[in-house]
Protein backbone atom coordinates (compact mmCIF):
# COMPACT_ATOMS: atom_id res chain seq x y z
CA UNK A 1 0.00 0.00 0.00
CA UNK A 2 1.02 3.60 -0.62
CA UNK A 3 0.05 6.55 1.53
CA UNK A 4 0.57 10.20 0.64
CA UNK A 5 2.84 12.23 2.91
CA UNK A 6 0.07 14.84 2.84
CA UNK A 7 -3.29 14.72 0.99
CA UNK A 8 -4.22 17.44 -1.48
CA UNK A 9 -0.78 18.10 -2.97
CA UNK A 10 -0.61 15.66 -5.90
CA UNK A 11 -2.34 12.81 -7.73
CA UNK A 12 -0.72 9.39 -7.64
CA UNK A 13 -1.95 7.85 -10.91
CA UNK A 14 -0.13 6.58 -14.00
CA UNK A 15 0.52 10.20 -15.00
CA UNK A 16 0.89 12.08 -11.71
CA UNK A 17 0.11 15.78 -11.36
CA UNK A 18 0.62 18.55 -8.84
CA UNK A 19 -2.58 20.12 -7.53
CA UNK A 20 -2.40 23.90 -7.84
CA UNK A 21 -4.76 26.81 -8.33
CA UNK A 22 -5.08 29.81 -10.66
CA UNK A 23 -6.27 33.28 -9.76
CA UNK A 24 -9.20 34.44 -11.90
CA UNK A 25 -8.24 38.10 -11.37
CA UNK A 26 -4.47 38.28 -11.93
CA UNK A 27 -3.92 34.91 -13.62
CA UNK A 28 -1.09 33.79 -11.31
CA UNK A 29 -0.69 30.09 -10.55
CA UNK A 30 -0.17 28.79 -7.00
CA UNK A 31 1.15 25.61 -5.44
CA UNK A 32 -0.13 24.18 -3.18
CA UNK A 33 -3.76 25.20 -3.68
CA UNK A 34 -4.67 28.50 -2.06
CA UNK A 35 -8.10 29.79 -1.04
CA UNK A 36 -6.91 33.39 -1.50
CA UNK A 37 -4.44 34.60 -4.14
CA UNK A 38 -1.22 35.69 -2.38
CA UNK A 39 -0.48 38.17 -5.18
CA UNK A 40 -3.74 40.14 -5.28
CA UNK A 41 -5.80 38.81 -2.33
CA UNK A 42 -8.68 37.74 -4.63
CA UNK A 43 -10.60 34.86 -3.06
CA UNK A 44 -11.52 31.47 -4.51
CA UNK A 45 -8.84 30.77 -7.15
CA UNK A 46 -9.88 27.93 -9.47
CA UNK A 47 -8.31 24.50 -8.85
CA UNK A 48 -5.96 23.34 -11.64
CA UNK A 49 -3.62 20.43 -12.31
CA UNK A 50 -0.16 21.79 -13.10
CA UNK A 51 2.03 20.61 -15.98
CA UNK A 52 3.97 17.44 -15.17
CA UNK A 53 7.17 18.59 -16.81
CA UNK A 54 9.37 21.65 -16.73
CA UNK A 55 12.99 22.76 -16.62
CA UNK A 56 15.59 22.80 -13.85
CA UNK A 57 16.28 26.26 -12.37
CA UNK A 58 18.37 25.53 -9.24
CA UNK A 59 19.54 22.42 -7.41
CA UNK A 60 21.65 20.97 -4.62
CA UNK A 61 21.80 17.79 -2.55
CA UNK A 62 21.05 17.29 1.15
CA UNK A 63 23.79 15.20 2.77
CA UNK A 64 22.70 15.13 6.45
CA UNK A 65 19.22 14.07 7.60
CA UNK A 66 17.26 17.23 8.46
CA UNK A 67 14.95 17.30 11.52
CA UNK A 68 11.92 15.00 11.22
CA UNK A 69 13.22 13.20 8.10
CA UNK A 70 13.47 9.39 8.09
CA UNK A 71 14.33 8.69 4.46
CA UNK A 72 17.61 8.03 2.67
CA UNK A 73 20.43 10.52 2.28
CA UNK A 74 21.79 12.05 0.20
CA UNK A 75 18.82 13.28 -1.80
CA UNK A 76 18.43 15.91 -4.47
CA UNK A 77 16.64 19.17 -3.74
CA UNK A 78 15.87 21.90 -6.23
CA UNK A 79 13.56 24.23 -8.09
CA UNK A 80 11.77 23.39 -11.33
CA UNK A 81 10.09 25.95 -13.59
CA UNK A 82 6.75 24.92 -15.06
CA UNK A 83 5.27 26.44 -18.23
CA UNK A 84 2.51 28.12 -16.20
CA UNK A 85 5.11 30.63 -14.96
CA UNK A 86 5.57 29.01 -11.57
CA UNK A 87 8.70 27.71 -9.83
CA UNK A 88 8.24 24.63 -7.61
CA UNK A 89 10.51 23.62 -4.71
CA UNK A 90 10.82 19.84 -4.73
CA UNK A 91 12.90 16.78 -4.06
CA UNK A 92 14.92 15.60 -7.04
CA UNK A 93 15.55 11.91 -7.77
CA UNK A 94 19.14 12.76 -8.75
CA UNK A 95 21.34 13.28 -5.67
CA UNK A 96 24.59 14.05 -7.50
CA UNK A 97 24.61 17.80 -8.26
CA UNK A 98 27.29 17.27 -10.92
CA UNK A 99 24.87 15.08 -12.91
CA UNK A 100 22.40 17.95 -13.39
CA UNK A 101 22.48 21.05 -15.58
CA UNK A 102 20.60 24.36 -15.69
CA UNK A 103 17.56 24.30 -17.94
CA UNK A 104 17.44 20.55 -18.42
CA UNK A 105 13.99 18.93 -18.81
CA UNK A 106 12.48 17.48 -15.62
CA UNK A 107 9.43 15.27 -15.12
CA UNK A 108 7.16 14.79 -12.13
CA UNK A 109 7.41 11.47 -10.26
CA UNK A 110 5.83 10.12 -7.10
CA UNK A 111 8.56 8.57 -4.95
CA UNK A 112 8.70 6.57 -1.72
CA UNK A 113 10.20 8.28 1.33
CA UNK A 114 10.11 5.51 3.98
CA UNK A 115 7.70 2.91 5.38
CA UNK A 116 5.22 3.94 8.07
CA UNK A 117 4.32 1.90 11.21
CA UNK A 118 1.83 -0.25 9.21
CA UNK A 119 4.41 -1.02 6.53
CA UNK A 120 2.89 1.35 3.93
CA UNK A 121 5.20 3.28 1.63
CA UNK A 122 4.90 7.00 2.43
CA UNK A 123 5.13 8.78 -0.94
CA UNK A 124 5.72 12.36 -2.06
CA UNK A 125 6.26 14.36 -5.24
CA UNK A 126 9.70 14.75 -6.83
CA UNK A 127 11.22 15.67 -10.17
CA UNK A 128 13.43 13.37 -12.25
CA UNK A 129 15.60 14.19 -15.28
CA UNK A 130 13.31 13.83 -18.31
CA UNK A 131 13.63 13.15 -22.01
CA UNK A 132 14.94 16.18 -23.94
CA UNK B 1 15.62 60.42 12.41
CA UNK B 2 14.00 58.74 15.37
CA UNK B 3 15.11 61.23 18.04
CA UNK B 4 16.48 58.33 20.08
CA UNK B 5 20.01 57.87 21.47
CA UNK B 6 21.83 54.79 22.70
CA UNK B 7 22.38 55.25 26.43
CA UNK B 8 24.17 51.95 27.08
CA UNK B 9 24.99 48.54 25.62
CA UNK B 10 25.93 45.18 27.10
CA UNK B 11 26.64 41.68 25.89
CA UNK B 12 27.07 38.08 26.94
CA UNK B 13 29.61 36.44 24.59
CA UNK B 14 28.24 34.20 21.81
CA UNK B 15 29.28 30.53 22.01
CA UNK B 16 28.32 27.34 23.84
CA UNK B 17 28.03 27.63 27.62
CA UNK B 18 27.27 24.42 29.48
CA UNK B 19 25.12 24.99 32.56
CA UNK B 20 24.38 28.64 31.75
CA UNK B 21 20.67 29.29 31.12
CA UNK B 22 18.93 31.64 28.69
CA UNK B 23 17.96 33.71 31.75
CA UNK B 24 21.56 33.82 33.08
CA UNK B 25 22.85 35.19 29.79
CA UNK B 26 20.06 37.77 29.57
CA UNK B 27 20.78 38.94 33.11
CA UNK B 28 24.47 39.35 32.27
CA UNK B 29 23.83 41.47 29.16
CA UNK B 30 21.04 43.58 30.69
CA UNK B 31 23.04 44.31 33.85
CA UNK B 32 25.98 45.51 31.72
CA UNK B 33 23.81 47.76 29.53
CA UNK B 34 21.95 49.31 32.48
CA UNK B 35 25.24 49.91 34.28
CA UNK B 36 26.73 51.64 31.26
CA UNK B 37 23.60 53.79 30.87
CA UNK B 38 23.56 54.67 34.55
CA UNK B 39 20.00 53.33 34.75
CA UNK B 40 18.83 51.63 37.93
CA UNK B 41 15.59 50.01 39.09
CA UNK B 42 12.69 52.26 38.05
CA UNK B 43 14.82 53.99 35.43
CA UNK B 44 13.10 52.51 32.38
CA UNK B 45 9.39 52.33 31.59
CA UNK B 46 9.20 49.37 29.20
CA UNK B 47 11.26 46.38 28.05
CA UNK B 48 11.26 44.47 24.77
CA UNK B 49 12.96 41.05 24.60
CA UNK B 50 13.85 39.26 21.36
CA UNK B 51 13.94 35.47 21.47
CA UNK B 52 12.91 32.61 19.17
CA UNK B 53 13.65 29.49 21.22
CA UNK B 54 13.52 31.01 24.74
CA UNK B 55 9.92 29.99 25.43
CA UNK B 56 7.17 31.64 27.43
CA UNK B 57 7.99 34.93 29.22
CA UNK B 58 11.73 34.89 28.54
CA UNK B 59 11.99 38.62 29.19
CA UNK B 60 10.04 38.42 32.44
CA UNK B 61 12.37 35.72 33.77
CA UNK B 62 15.41 37.93 33.13
CA UNK B 63 13.93 41.06 34.71
CA UNK B 64 12.46 39.11 37.66
CA UNK B 65 15.98 37.97 38.48
CA UNK B 66 17.11 41.61 38.45
CA UNK B 67 14.25 42.77 40.67
CA UNK B 68 12.99 45.07 37.94
CA UNK B 69 9.38 44.32 36.98
CA UNK B 70 6.03 46.07 36.91
CA UNK B 71 6.57 47.86 33.60
CA UNK B 72 5.34 46.30 30.31
CA UNK B 73 7.69 43.49 29.23
CA UNK B 74 7.07 42.33 25.66
CA UNK B 75 8.64 39.22 24.16
CA UNK B 76 9.22 39.56 20.42
CA UNK B 77 9.75 36.70 17.96
CA UNK B 78 10.83 37.57 14.43
CA UNK B 79 13.30 34.77 13.68
CA UNK B 80 16.82 36.04 12.94
CA UNK B 81 15.49 39.61 13.12
CA UNK B 82 13.89 39.28 16.58
CA UNK B 83 16.25 41.81 18.15
CA UNK B 84 15.72 44.22 15.26
CA UNK B 85 11.97 43.92 15.71
CA UNK B 86 12.30 44.61 19.45
CA UNK B 87 14.44 47.66 18.68
CA UNK B 88 11.91 48.99 16.16
CA UNK B 89 9.07 48.68 18.69
CA UNK B 90 11.09 50.40 21.40
CA UNK B 91 12.22 53.25 19.12
CA UNK B 92 8.66 53.80 17.91
CA UNK B 93 7.32 54.00 21.47
CA UNK B 94 10.04 56.49 22.44
CA UNK B 95 9.48 58.62 19.33
CA UNK B 96 5.75 58.69 20.08
CA UNK B 97 6.49 60.06 23.53
CA UNK B 98 5.08 56.99 25.30
CA UNK B 99 8.28 56.49 27.35
CA UNK B 100 11.58 58.30 27.89
CA UNK B 101 13.85 55.28 28.53
CA UNK B 102 13.38 51.72 27.24
CA UNK B 103 15.38 48.52 27.66
CA UNK B 104 15.81 46.25 24.62
CA UNK B 105 17.52 42.89 24.88
CA UNK B 106 17.74 39.48 23.23
CA UNK B 107 18.79 36.16 24.68
CA UNK B 108 18.95 32.69 23.18
CA UNK B 109 20.15 29.14 23.65
CA UNK B 110 19.79 27.29 20.34
CA UNK B 111 19.42 23.52 20.03
CA UNK B 112 22.45 21.80 18.50
CA UNK B 113 22.59 20.60 14.88
CA UNK B 114 20.47 21.68 11.90
CA UNK B 115 17.93 24.16 13.28
CA UNK B 116 14.50 22.61 13.79
CA UNK B 117 11.91 25.27 13.09
CA UNK B 118 8.25 25.05 14.12
CA UNK B 119 7.70 27.11 10.97
CA UNK B 120 7.51 23.92 8.89
CA UNK B 121 4.57 21.50 8.89
CA UNK B 122 5.37 17.92 9.99
CA UNK B 123 4.81 16.60 6.44
CA UNK B 124 7.40 19.05 5.06
CA UNK B 125 9.94 17.66 7.51
CA UNK B 126 8.94 14.09 6.61
CA UNK B 127 9.36 14.83 2.89
CA UNK B 128 12.84 16.33 3.43
CA UNK B 129 11.68 19.83 2.47
CA UNK B 130 12.68 21.45 5.80
CA UNK B 131 16.47 21.32 5.45
CA UNK B 132 17.41 24.94 6.17
CA UNK B 133 20.95 24.81 4.63
CA UNK B 134 19.51 23.52 1.35
CA UNK B 135 17.62 26.79 0.85
CA UNK B 136 20.88 28.68 1.52
CA UNK B 137 22.58 26.46 -1.07
CA UNK B 138 19.97 27.20 -3.74
CA UNK B 139 20.43 30.94 -3.15
CA UNK B 140 24.21 30.51 -3.40
CA UNK B 141 23.86 28.63 -6.68
CA UNK B 142 21.65 31.34 -8.16
CA UNK B 143 24.19 33.96 -6.99
CA UNK B 144 26.80 32.12 -9.03
CA UNK B 145 24.57 32.60 -12.09
CA UNK B 146 23.58 36.24 -11.50
CA UNK B 147 26.82 37.58 -10.00
CA UNK B 148 29.62 35.21 -11.00
CA UNK B 149 30.22 34.16 -7.38
CA UNK B 150 32.50 31.11 -7.17
CA UNK B 151 33.39 28.76 -4.33
CA UNK B 152 36.62 30.73 -3.98
CA UNK B 153 34.61 33.90 -3.33
CA UNK B 154 32.55 32.04 -0.72
CA UNK B 155 35.73 30.84 0.98
CA UNK B 156 37.10 34.41 0.95
CA UNK B 157 34.04 35.69 2.83
CA UNK B 158 34.75 33.13 5.57
CA UNK B 159 38.47 33.99 5.64
CA UNK B 160 37.69 37.71 5.92
CA UNK B 161 35.14 37.37 8.71
CA UNK B 162 37.19 34.87 10.69
CA UNK B 163 40.17 37.24 10.46
CA UNK B 164 37.96 40.01 11.87
CA UNK B 165 36.59 37.70 14.57
CA UNK B 166 40.07 36.77 15.75
CA UNK B 167 40.19 40.04 17.70
CA UNK B 168 36.63 39.89 19.08
CA UNK B 169 36.56 38.48 22.63
CA UNK B 170 32.77 37.97 22.32
CA UNK B 171 33.07 35.67 19.26
CA UNK B 172 32.74 31.87 19.35
CA UNK B 173 35.63 31.36 16.90
CA UNK B 174 38.63 33.63 17.54
CA UNK B 175 41.01 31.87 15.20
CA UNK B 176 41.83 32.72 11.58
CA UNK B 177 41.19 30.17 8.84
CA UNK B 178 42.68 29.64 5.37
CA UNK B 179 40.72 29.28 2.12
CA UNK B 180 42.15 25.76 1.79
CA UNK B 181 40.73 24.80 5.21
CA UNK B 182 37.31 26.19 4.25
CA UNK B 183 37.23 24.26 0.97
CA UNK B 184 38.50 21.08 2.65
CA UNK B 185 35.60 21.05 5.13
CA UNK B 186 32.83 18.66 4.13
CA UNK B 187 30.09 19.65 1.70
CA UNK B 188 26.79 20.16 3.56
CA UNK B 189 24.72 21.22 0.53
CA UNK B 190 26.62 21.90 -2.68
CA UNK B 191 28.12 24.56 -3.08
CA UNK B 192 28.19 25.21 0.69
CA UNK B 193 30.86 23.56 2.84
CA UNK B 194 30.60 23.23 6.63
CA UNK B 195 32.82 26.23 7.40
CA UNK B 196 30.74 28.44 5.09
CA UNK B 197 27.77 28.05 7.46
CA UNK B 198 27.42 29.80 10.80
CA UNK B 199 26.87 27.78 13.97
CA UNK B 200 23.59 28.18 15.81
CA UNK B 201 24.64 28.88 19.42
CA UNK B 202 23.97 30.86 22.60
CA UNK B 203 24.35 34.42 23.78
CA UNK B 204 22.67 37.67 24.76
CA UNK B 205 22.87 41.38 23.98
CA UNK B 206 21.17 44.46 25.44
CA UNK B 207 20.69 48.11 24.57
CA UNK B 208 19.21 50.99 26.60
CA UNK B 209 17.45 53.59 24.45
CA UNK B 210 16.59 57.10 25.56
CA UNK B 211 14.56 59.90 23.97
CA UNK B 212 16.99 62.58 22.80
CA UNK B 213 15.00 65.43 24.37
CA UNK B 214 15.68 63.86 27.75
CA UNK B 215 19.41 63.53 27.17
CA UNK B 216 21.92 66.20 28.05
CA UNK B 217 22.89 68.41 25.09
CA UNK B 218 26.48 67.23 25.16
CA UNK B 219 27.85 64.10 26.80
CA UNK B 220 29.26 64.55 30.29
CA UNK B 221 33.04 64.46 30.61
CA UNK B 222 34.68 61.00 30.49
CA UNK B 223 31.73 59.42 28.70
CA UNK B 224 32.01 58.13 25.10
CA UNK B 225 30.46 60.07 22.18
CA UNK B 226 26.69 59.93 21.84
CA UNK B 227 25.40 57.40 19.37
CA UNK B 228 22.07 58.23 17.75
CA UNK B 229 19.57 55.74 16.40
CA UNK B 230 18.94 57.18 12.95
CA UNK B 231 16.56 54.41 11.81
CA UNK B 232 15.19 51.07 13.02
CA UNK B 233 13.08 49.33 10.39
CA UNK B 234 11.48 45.89 10.07
CA UNK B 235 9.90 44.55 6.89
CA UNK B 236 8.37 41.23 5.82
CA UNK B 237 8.39 39.59 2.39
CA UNK B 238 6.32 40.24 -0.70
CA UNK B 239 5.00 37.08 -2.37
CA UNK B 240 6.48 35.65 -5.55
CA UNK B 241 10.18 35.00 -4.92
CA UNK B 242 10.73 31.25 -4.62
CA UNK B 243 14.02 31.83 -2.77
CA UNK B 244 12.57 34.35 -0.30
CA UNK B 245 13.39 33.86 3.38
CA UNK B 246 9.66 33.21 3.75
CA UNK B 247 10.62 29.70 2.43
CA UNK B 248 7.52 29.23 0.27
CA UNK B 249 6.84 25.99 -1.63
CA UNK B 250 6.61 27.82 -4.95
CA UNK B 251 7.08 31.21 -6.54
CA UNK B 252 6.72 33.04 -9.83
CA UNK B 253 9.14 33.07 -12.77
CA UNK B 254 9.73 36.73 -11.91
CA UNK B 255 13.14 37.86 -10.67
CA UNK B 256 12.03 41.45 -9.97
CA UNK B 257 10.23 40.92 -6.65
CA UNK B 258 12.02 43.17 -4.11
CA UNK B 259 13.52 41.24 -1.19
CA UNK B 260 12.54 41.99 2.41
CA UNK B 261 16.10 43.24 2.96
CA UNK B 262 15.79 45.72 0.10
CA UNK B 263 12.42 46.89 1.43
CA UNK B 264 13.88 47.40 4.92
CA UNK B 265 17.12 49.03 3.75
CA UNK B 266 15.30 51.45 1.43
CA UNK B 267 12.95 52.50 4.23
CA UNK B 268 15.82 52.82 6.73
CA UNK B 269 17.91 55.02 4.41
CA UNK B 270 14.85 57.20 3.84
CA UNK B 271 14.13 57.48 7.57
CA UNK B 272 17.77 58.39 8.29
CA UNK B 273 18.09 60.76 5.33
CA UNK B 274 21.20 58.82 4.30
CA UNK B 275 22.26 56.45 1.53
CA UNK B 276 24.69 53.55 1.04
CA UNK B 277 27.48 55.99 0.08
CA UNK B 278 27.29 57.54 3.56
CA UNK B 279 28.13 54.28 5.39
CA UNK B 280 31.45 53.73 7.16
CA UNK B 281 30.84 50.27 8.63
CA UNK B 282 28.25 47.48 8.20
CA UNK B 283 27.26 44.38 10.14
CA UNK B 284 25.16 42.13 7.87
CA UNK B 285 23.51 38.72 7.95
CA UNK B 286 26.16 36.12 7.09
CA UNK B 287 24.27 32.98 8.10
CA UNK B 288 26.25 31.47 5.27
CA UNK B 289 29.00 32.94 3.12
CA UNK B 290 26.70 33.56 0.15
CA UNK B 291 24.21 35.39 2.35
CA UNK B 292 26.79 38.12 3.06
CA UNK B 293 27.26 38.70 -0.68
CA UNK B 294 23.50 38.71 -1.30
CA UNK B 295 23.24 41.32 1.47
CA UNK B 296 25.77 43.57 -0.34
CA UNK B 297 23.46 43.63 -3.36
CA UNK B 298 20.15 43.83 -1.49
CA UNK B 299 21.27 46.66 0.82
CA UNK B 300 22.78 48.55 -2.13
CA UNK B 301 26.46 48.42 -1.13
CA UNK B 302 27.04 47.55 -4.81
CA UNK B 303 24.93 47.32 -7.95
CA UNK B 304 22.99 44.07 -8.60
CA UNK B 305 25.53 41.50 -9.81
CA UNK B 306 28.45 43.38 -8.25
CA UNK B 307 28.98 41.49 -4.99
CA UNK B 308 31.87 39.28 -6.12
CA UNK B 309 33.77 42.31 -7.43
CA UNK B 310 33.10 44.28 -4.23
CA UNK B 311 34.44 41.41 -2.11
CA UNK B 312 37.49 40.93 -4.36
CA UNK B 313 38.31 44.66 -4.19
CA UNK B 314 39.06 44.30 -0.48
CA UNK B 315 36.77 47.23 0.30
CA UNK B 316 34.70 45.17 2.75
CA UNK B 317 37.68 43.92 4.79
CA UNK B 318 39.04 45.81 7.81
CA UNK B 319 41.27 48.57 6.43
CA UNK B 320 39.10 48.82 3.30
CA UNK B 321 36.66 51.55 2.27
CA UNK B 322 33.58 49.95 3.90
CA UNK B 323 34.39 47.15 6.33
CA UNK B 324 31.57 44.58 6.59
CA UNK B 325 31.24 42.43 9.70
CA UNK B 326 34.22 43.80 11.66
CA UNK B 327 32.91 41.76 14.63
CA UNK B 328 33.65 38.62 12.62
CA UNK B 329 29.99 38.27 11.68
CA UNK B 330 27.84 35.28 12.47
CA UNK B 331 30.50 33.12 10.78
CA UNK B 332 32.80 33.93 13.74
CA UNK B 333 30.30 34.71 16.47
CA UNK B 334 27.72 32.01 15.75
CA UNK B 335 24.01 32.79 15.65
CA UNK B 336 21.80 32.95 18.74
CA UNK B 337 18.63 34.00 16.85
CA UNK B 338 17.03 36.35 19.40
CA UNK B 339 20.35 38.00 20.29
CA UNK B 340 22.10 38.23 16.93
CA UNK B 341 20.60 41.51 15.69
CA UNK B 342 21.32 43.30 18.98
CA UNK B 343 24.80 41.79 19.02
CA UNK B 344 25.40 43.66 15.75
CA UNK B 345 24.05 46.86 17.29
CA UNK B 346 26.35 46.49 20.32
CA UNK B 347 29.33 46.03 17.98
CA UNK B 348 28.41 49.08 15.90
CA UNK B 349 27.82 51.31 18.94
CA UNK B 350 31.31 50.36 20.15
CA UNK B 351 32.70 51.00 16.65
CA UNK B 352 31.15 54.49 16.59
CA UNK B 353 32.57 55.19 20.05
CA UNK B 354 36.04 54.01 18.96
CA UNK B 355 36.18 51.19 21.54
CA UNK B 356 36.99 48.23 19.27
CA UNK B 357 40.77 47.96 19.57
CA UNK B 358 42.38 45.85 16.85
CA UNK B 359 39.16 45.62 14.86
CA UNK B 360 38.33 49.35 15.06
CA UNK B 361 37.12 51.03 11.85
CA UNK B 362 38.95 54.34 12.13
CA UNK B 363 36.75 57.40 12.29
CA UNK B 364 33.47 55.55 11.73
CA UNK B 365 30.48 57.91 11.98
CA UNK B 366 27.65 56.07 10.15
CA UNK B 367 26.90 52.37 10.68
CA UNK B 368 24.28 49.92 9.40
CA UNK B 369 23.13 46.63 10.90
CA UNK B 370 21.15 44.04 8.91
CA UNK B 371 19.45 40.79 9.82
CA UNK B 372 17.08 38.66 7.77
CA UNK B 373 15.46 35.30 8.30
CA UNK B 374 12.42 33.12 8.43
CA UNK B 375 9.07 34.79 8.25
CA UNK B 376 10.34 36.50 6.26
CA UNK B 377 11.66 39.23 8.54
CA UNK B 378 14.34 41.74 7.62
CA UNK B 379 15.61 44.32 10.09
CA UNK B 380 17.85 47.27 9.24
CA UNK B 381 19.20 49.67 11.87
CA UNK B 382 21.24 52.80 11.10
CA UNK B 383 23.37 54.41 13.82
CA UNK B 384 25.28 57.71 13.68
CA UNK B 385 27.48 59.79 15.92
ZN1 LIG C 1 -4.36 37.09 -8.00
Amino acid sequence: MRTMVQPGLFTDGEVPTLLGSRCTACGAHHFPRHDTCPYCATEDPVPVELAGSGTLWAWTAVTSPPPGYQGEIPYGFGIVELPEGIRIIARLTESDPAALAAGQPMELRIVALHADAEGNDVVTYAFAPGAP
Amino acid sequence: MTGVVIAGVGMHPFGRFEGVTTTDMGVHAVRAALHEAGVARGGFQAAFCGTAYGGVATGHKVLSRLGMTGMPIVDVEAGCASGGAALMLAAGALAAGQYDTVLVFGTEKMPRGIIRSSFFDPWQEEAGLAATPSFFALRAQRLAVTSGVTKDHLAQVVVKNRRHGASNPDAMFQKEITPEEVLASRVICEPLHLFMLCSPNEGAAAVVLRRQADSPGSPPPRSPPHVTLAAAVLRSHLPGSVLSESTPMSGLTDDAVPSPTTLAATAAFEEAGLGPADLDVVECQDTDAARELISYEEIGLCAPGGSAALLASGDTALGGRLPVNPSGGLLSKGEPLGASALGQVVELVRQLRGQCGDRQVDGARVALSHTVGRGANAGVVILTR
